[in-house]
């Protein structure tokens, strides 16, 4: 390392042509939500430039329209319902993967992966057709009085980040150290009660963080509920609803709120994730499936 | 250590709920596809290759296709030429302050898709953010308004949403290579350019190719960019796909090509996989 800063100090061109290729990524990715937040401030509307007659009406207005609120109450619905889902099939998928050996693990370990890297529209439609069979059909219809509906939204997200669950659980299962769990059987414990004194506060944080990021990526899932929404919208199908419509900076605003609200959950994310296993680890889950056979 | 019962409790509900709402539903979408719709709007179910030969006969679906592929290809390779340096740089320069830059650019990740895509729209519109200032600072006259609408606007919005996805499997990677290779190379007379060519690009590889399957796959099968952003010009194969199961109503057609789509993705996740696995040292 040392070496390489002085190979590079030889020649300096090299980090300085890094540096302003740094600052114009990072001016890249910051000039849209700059932009962004600027402009939920503009009297004028969405663009003119230079923004005029800075303002809080468009906050106030935003606060006052009901079907965004309502949107935002059927999308926290949503995501508290698909993380119970995920964690409640996730927990025990990362345990099979770890410890249990089955016809199919290899298929299954894709299988559950697979809403990870498939584009959303592919996993939206293949449930599309799921939640359309006849059978199916009357099961939903009888229990929300109708085929498409916050339900099947649930269903989808609860489905889909099964993977997220899978991967983050199975890799703290990774890092745990047996022993204690196979003390605490050999001391008489049920299964039961070392997966519930041993394993999962042993799993704490990976769970958590788990649970956290389901959380987030459900509130602002769009491709797989475009196909599977009913009559209640999610906050991303009502700006999408809006944006079809025309714009105005209330969306700015909405999507201010949901930038800080996101921020918070990130960071605080983050400083769980590096608390249990240094920065260069975190993020990776979402691009490294996890490789049990490795 | 683990009874046959304590395996059957963590194997089976998520194997049940995985086959019933994973697996089931990518077989029916494989089946759609070998059906037809009657003219009255009803799904026949009687199996044969009409959708497959219909894409094969009609351009405007290949056509579609490959534009999609060649938007999802341009996004990739910006993707990693933004990407690539940057993880670089923060992987072997950013001393102290790599842990701040590192948070920076996952902040981005994590802000809505949705919001990212209607702010470029904002930005690139005729009157919009950026057509208004050049014309404040007097360096147009009149607004550009090829720049919304347009596959550019597709390209551009995309390659913001997948450049920290990129990102991060290379500066993984980055990471993973033992310093003292690095040291290695120098001693035995190597520049750093050679170092960087012979020893770290090597081993970055596998990095490299995860980011670059990862913004291809995303991208070719995105729909929502093309129709903010996209304009006639931008359609891709995804919004062909809504409209089938939309207004069109032909949905064994649209999972045809979905099913062409799954293959695609999966062929080159696949050989992803394969190389990355040929290409790591460890």
């Amino acid at each position: 390392m040392e070496l390489l800063m002085t190979g590079s100090a030889a020649n300096p061109s090299g980090p300085r042509w890094l540096l302003a290729h740094a600052a114009l990524v990072f001016g890249f990715l910051y000039l849209p939500i700059a932009v962004l937040i600027l402009y939920s401030f503009n009297g004028q509307g969405v663009g003119g430039f230079p923004p005029q007659n800075l303002t809080l009406d468009w906050y106030r207005t935003l606060f006052g329209d009901g079907a965004i609120w309502d949107s935002v109450l059927n999308s926290l619905w949503v995501a508290f319902a698909a993380m119970a889902i995920s964690l409640t099939f996730g927990i025990p998928a990362a345990l099979a993967l770890d410890r249990s050996q089955f016809p199919g693990k290899a298929l299954f370990r894709r299988l559950v992966l697979l809403p990870l890297i498939l584009p959303g529209i592919i996993t939206g439609l293949s449930l599309l057709m799921l939640f359309n069979l006849d059978m199916v059909a009357t099961v939903l219809k009888w229990i929300t009085g109708q085929r498409l509906s916050l339900l099947t939204i649930t269903l989808g997200h609860g489905t889909a980040l099964i993977s997220v669950a899978t991967t983050e659980i199975f890799a703290g299962l990774q890092k745990l150290d047996r022993a204690q769990e196979e003390a605490s059987l050999d001391l008489g414990a049920s299964y039961w009660q070392t997966f519930w004194r041993v394993t999962v506060p042993n799993l704490k944080l990976p769970i958590i963080g788990a649970a956290l990021l389901i959380f987030t990526l459900s509130m602002d899932e769009i491709a797989v509920s475009f196909f599977l929404i009913g009559r209640d919208n999610t906050l991303p199908l009502e700006i999408w609803g809006r944006l079809r419509r025309g714009i105005t900076p209330e969306i700015n605003a909405v999507s201010t709120i949901i930038f800080i609200f996101s921020l918070v959950t990130i960071v605080f994310w983050y400083r769980l994730r590096v608390r249990s296993e240094g920065a260069a680890e975190v993020g990776t889950e979402l691009i490294e499936p996890a490789e049990d056979e490795a | 250590m683990f009874s046959r019962g304590y395996k059957t409790v963590v194997t089976v509900p998520p194997l049940a709920w995985v086959a019933v709402f994973l697996l089931v539903p990518y077989l029916l979408m494989f089946c759609y596809s070998f059906w037809s719709v009657s003219s009255s709007q009803t799904i026949v179910h009687s199996w044969n290759l009409n959708n497959y030969q219909e894409l094969l006969a009609k351009p405007v679906y290949w056509e579609t296709l490959l534009r999609s592929m060649w938007i999802a290809a341009r996004v990739m390779l910006f993707s990693l030429l933004l990407g690539y340096p940057l993880a670089y740089l923060l992987s072997f320069y950013a001393g102290v302050r790599k842990d701040l830059l590192y948070q920076m650019v996952i902040i981005p990740l994590w802000v809505s898709y949705l919001v990212r895509a209607y702010a470029w729209k904002t930005i690139l519109g005729a009157d919009g953010v950026l057509n208004t200032s050049l014309q404040y600072l007097h360096l147009t006259s009149h607004p550009m308004d090829f720049l919304l609408y347009s596959p550019f606007a597709v390209v551009l919005t995309l390659t913001h949403i997948y450049t920290p996805f990129t990102f991060l499997p290379i500066y993984a990677a980055l990471e993973h290579i033992p310093r003292n290779l690095i040291e290695a190379s120098h001693d035995l007379g190597a520049s750093p350019s050679q170092t960087f060519w012979k020893v770290i690009f090597p081993l970055s590889i596998p990095g490299v190719l995860a980011g670059a399957t990862f913004a291809f796959v995303l991208s070719l099968g995105d729909f929502l960019a093309p129709l903010l952003l996209g304009g006639p010009s931008g359609i891709m194969i995804s919004n062909v796909v809504v409209s089938l199961f939309g207004a069109a109503y032909n949905w064994p057609l649209g999972a045809a090509i979905s099913l062409c789509m799954l293959v695609i993705v999966v062929s080159l996740l696949f050989f992803s996989e394969k190389l990355e696995k040929k290409w790591s040292f460890s």
